[in-house]
């Protein structure tokens, strides 16, 4: 057969880091950035090549990401993938210290340190026959394969986008490519409804009586407010929680939920849960367990980006981020 | 030369200085400095050559330990590491964190039914690995490729000394790690002051040198499932060693407050990380100042004493029996007491309290007391009803055991057991035809040398399944008599393929 071994995206001018005796090209130690596209001053997205990841991504699944061998280990969403290219995609928004430095560092023709998954069990496309397919900022990246696949699979998808402001849109036209209804809604009403996508929900629900499911990513209080929205009409409701990671293979817990009051491993068990057996105050709680952290090593970042910007001979070096600030995951 | 006897050998062990309990606790350089020759030479002394030594049936690995004894005593060092190597693929890693008081040395004649201390083997292997590493020495000749590719799941112990084993047969063997870096729980579990990463390094170089091909960020079952290597990939044979990392909670109320993790997360931010180092690397870690550990094993020792070295002022270790059950390696507990951890024996948490803010505040406890042995024959903790009491925390440590990983049994269709742990025979042989697989995957938590000594076993099932002739067995042309041969070739070497009976 084709794959005689995995094809990490290796280049041949892979850096050898001498502090590190397993660098040295043995490990699948360089993945190219193909593309990049900036929807915003804080959102971006990228395009890197990884063919085995590209056929094996499911959606709903995610990748942890290091920018660097100084990195931490950052869960994102696979947003969408090309199985033809051998690419994934990544929608990242600069939120704290590792996220930035991506903005600033990743740039087409560099590569990023290391990237391993598809992590996650992929999400359930059932034979649900009308959905309703909810992305709350960011989250509009990682819905986008499940619309697609509930849209291949024959279901009658309605898409509910929701951003703060219009120019923080972004795949409309990709978003309403696999929808037959589409409905944007913004905070402050610069593009279609005035409002939270909980409104898009409700109208929806109203229009069509028999809505058999919801899938909904975006931050976790917009995934809380669907789950809510939906309970009163028993519409089954699936979120995908993005709690801090570590390994993202089942072997620490930092990532563990409470999902119909039992332990569960984001990284191992979901990401995709029951939106209505979430303990949503739980995961918010210990979203921000390391919140003192993540402004000390921002405003440290800031601060070397300040100084780097007027010495150029000064290296940096710090910082960190959680999953929090990477909207879908 | 007269026999040596209990009487004539050195009395005392050879002395092995330790760094100061009350400056090693502040930083993470190596607790034990280790033989030097002199002491090393000293330690050989002691061995008494015994005609059938019990160290050799007590090392899970069966090393020839009187014969790189004997080696030493002649100044033969490098032939002495090489009998060593024979059968041992991390003679640096084992010496350091084999619990030897249950194995070689808990058999060692000198030791048993004396006041003596037994044989310091550990110590010994460990001077040979440490000199191995620092000449340099490797061993690589006579490796005749062959046409097998193998590949290995987990770059643990088990699946390194699974890897040695099979590229010194001429496979060609390639390593699959899920993580960023190679090496398993000797890099990401076993902290730097008990085995340093640059020890991990060079063992992980030696298997290098003999042909293995490390490939990290691989999460195999993910990725890839086990059948597709199989397929697809091309693999004759799949050896899993993924080992059995997923932690256990108590599910007792109060487990998700902030400040409460498990061992295996505060040494992964600690080991792998680098979170001691924040922000200079990137992962925080979050530690307070009065940190309890749940546990006594070895897993609870370390988090303990890393929970030292990164600046917390109290360390309390929580264990629901006694000292005399304590399962940690002897050496660890000790060295844990004399750094400053508190012990608080037969007591179990029942309950995490927080404060407002969703962190973790006190531990209720219970006080236990020693009823009747249960079935892994240690007498059974009763709780002692109305004893409760509340214990101050700010950071909770939960190091009570794993259970397996749940990744390969979701997406290949492979044979589990009721625990979910993977099912083997005695050849560590799967469900799937060709995929062996052993470890703590297979046990459940278990030894370094336990999961080496698995790693080993599998490799020479996969060299039968391969039809590989295996070097450890000698040919005898008569070995099974003249009914086990055809043609004068022994039926046991399997090469059946070259006879046809017309």
């Amino acid at each position: 057969m084709s794959d005689r071994k995995p094809e990490g995206g290796r280049t041949t001018d892979a850096p050898v880091k001498s502090h590190q005796p397993f660098a040295d090209g043995d490990a699948v130690a360089c993945f190219p950035i193909v593309s990049r596209t900036d929807f915003s001053e804080t959102t971006f997205l990228l395009e890197i090549h990884h063919p085995m990841m590209a056929k094996a991504a499911k959606p709903g699944q995610f990748v942890i990401v290091m920018v660097n061998e100084h990195g931490e280990r950052v869960p994102l969403t696979i947003a969408d993938f090309d199985r033809v290219k051998g690419t994934i995609t990544l929608v990242v928004q600069a939120v704290g210290k590792s996220s930035r430095e991506m903005q600033d560092a990743c740039q087409v023709g560099g590569s990023i340190f290391a990237i391993v998954g598809p992590m996650g069990i992929p999400s359930e496309v059932s034979n649900a026959k009308k959905v309703i397919c909810v992305g709350g900022g960011l989250g509009v990246a990682p819905i986008f394969p499940q619309a697609r696949a509930f849209k291949e699979a024959g279901a009658y998808v309605i898409g509910v986008v929701g951003f703060r402001s219009a120019n923080l849109m972004f795949w409309e036209e990709k978003f309403k490519s696999v929808c037959d209804e589409f409905v944007v809604c913004t905070d402050d009403g610069s593009a279609g409804i005035h409002g939270l996508v909980t409104q898009g929900i409700e109208q929806a629900i109203i229009a069509h009586g028999d809505i058999n499911e919801v899938v909904a990513i975006g931050p976790p209080i917009m995934m809380r407010a669907c789950a809510e929205t939906t309970r009163p009409h028993k519409i089954k409701t699936m979120v995908s929680l993005n709690p801090i990671m570590v390994d993202g293979t089942g072997m620490c817990g930092g990532c563990r939920v409470r999902v119909a009051d039992r332990i569960k491993f984001a990284c191992v068990d979901g990401p995709d849960f029951d939106g209505h057996a979430v303990d949503f105050d739980d995961l918010l709680s210990r979203l921000h367990r390391y919140k003192p952290e993540e402004k000390q090593a921002m405003e440290r970042y800031s601060d070397s980006c300040r100084r780097l910007s007027l010495d150029p001979t000064k290296a940096n070096d710090t910082g960190t981020q959680t999953a929090i600030e990477t909207g879908g995951q | 030369m007269a026999r040596k006897t209990i009487r004539t050998i050195p009395q005392e062990r050879a002395v092995m200085s330790v760094q100061d309990p009350e400056v090693r606790s502040k930083n993470f350089d190596e607790v034990s400095h280790g033989f030097d020759l002199e002491n090393a030479m000293l330690e050989c002394e002691r061995c008494l050559m015994c005609p059938e030594p019990a160290c050799i049936a007590g090392c899970p690995v069966s090393i020839d330990i009187p014969g790189f004894i004997a080696k030493m005593l002649e100044k033969d060092h490098r032939g002495a590491y090489d009998l060593l190597t024979d059968s041992t693929q991390l003679p640096a890693v084992c010496g350091r964190v084999c619990p030897q008081e249950d194995q070689c040395e808990g058999v060692c004649a000198v030791g048993v039914g004396t006041d003596l201390e037994p044989v310091a083997i550990g110590r010994l292997e460990r001077f040979l690995g440490d000199m191995a590493i620092e000449k340099g020495w490797q061993k690589t000749s006579h490796i005749v490729a062959n046409r097998f590719r193998v590949a290995i799941v987990g770059s643990g112990p088990a699946g390194m000394a699974c890897a040695a084993d099979l590229a010194k047969a001429g496979c060609s063997v390639t390593i699959y790690e899920a993580l960023h870096a190679p090496g398993g729980v000797l890099r990401y579990g076993i902290p730097e002051f008990r085995l340093p990463n640059t020890v991990v390094d060079a063992e992980i170089a030696n298997l290098k040198a003999l042909g293995v091909e490390f490939q990290c960020n691989i999460l195999v079952g993910r990725l890839f499932t086990i059948e597709q290597m199989l397929d697809d990939m091309g693999f004759d044979a799949v050896f899993i060693g993924v080992g059995a990392g997923t932690p256990h909670f108590m599910d007792i109320p109060g487990e998700n407050l902030n400040g409460v993790l498990s061992a295996n997360e505060l040494l992964t931010r600690c080991n792998l990380m680098h979170a001691g180092e924040f922000p200079k690397y990137d992962t925080p870690l979050g530690l307070g100042r009065r940190v309890a550990v749940i546990g006594s094993g070895n897993t609870a020792m370390d988090a303990m004493r890393v929970s030292l070295r990164l600046g917390a002022e109290e360390v309390h270790c929580v264990y629901r029996r006694s000292e005399v059950e304590c399962p940690a390696r002897r050496e660890e507990l000790h060295h844990a007491q004399e750094e400053g951890v508190t012990f608080h024996w037969l007591t179990n948490p029942v309950e995490l309290l927080g404060d407002a803010d969703n962190n973790v505040r006190s531990i209720r406890c219970i006080q236990m007391e020693l009823g009747e042995p249960d079935a892994s024959g240690r007498r059974r903790p009763v709780p002692v009803a109305g004893s409760e009491f509340d214990f101050d925390a700010d950071t909770v440590v939960y190091a009570i055991g794993t259970s397996p990983n749940p990744i390969l049994g979701q997406t290949s269709h492979i044979g589990l057991n009721k625990w979910g742990y993977i099912d083997t025979d005695d050849s560590l042989a799967t469900s799937l035809a060709g995929v062996y697989a052993g470890g703590d995957i297979v046990t459940g938590a278990a030894t370094v040398i336990q999961a080496m000594g698995a790693g080993r076993k599998a490799a020479d099932s996969i060299r039968r399944y391969l039809g590989i002739r295996s070097s450890g067995v000698v040919y005898k042309p008569e070995q099974s008599g003249f009914d086990g041969s055809l043609f004068g070739i022994d039926l046991a070497e399997q090469n059946f393929n070259r006879i046809r009976l017309t």
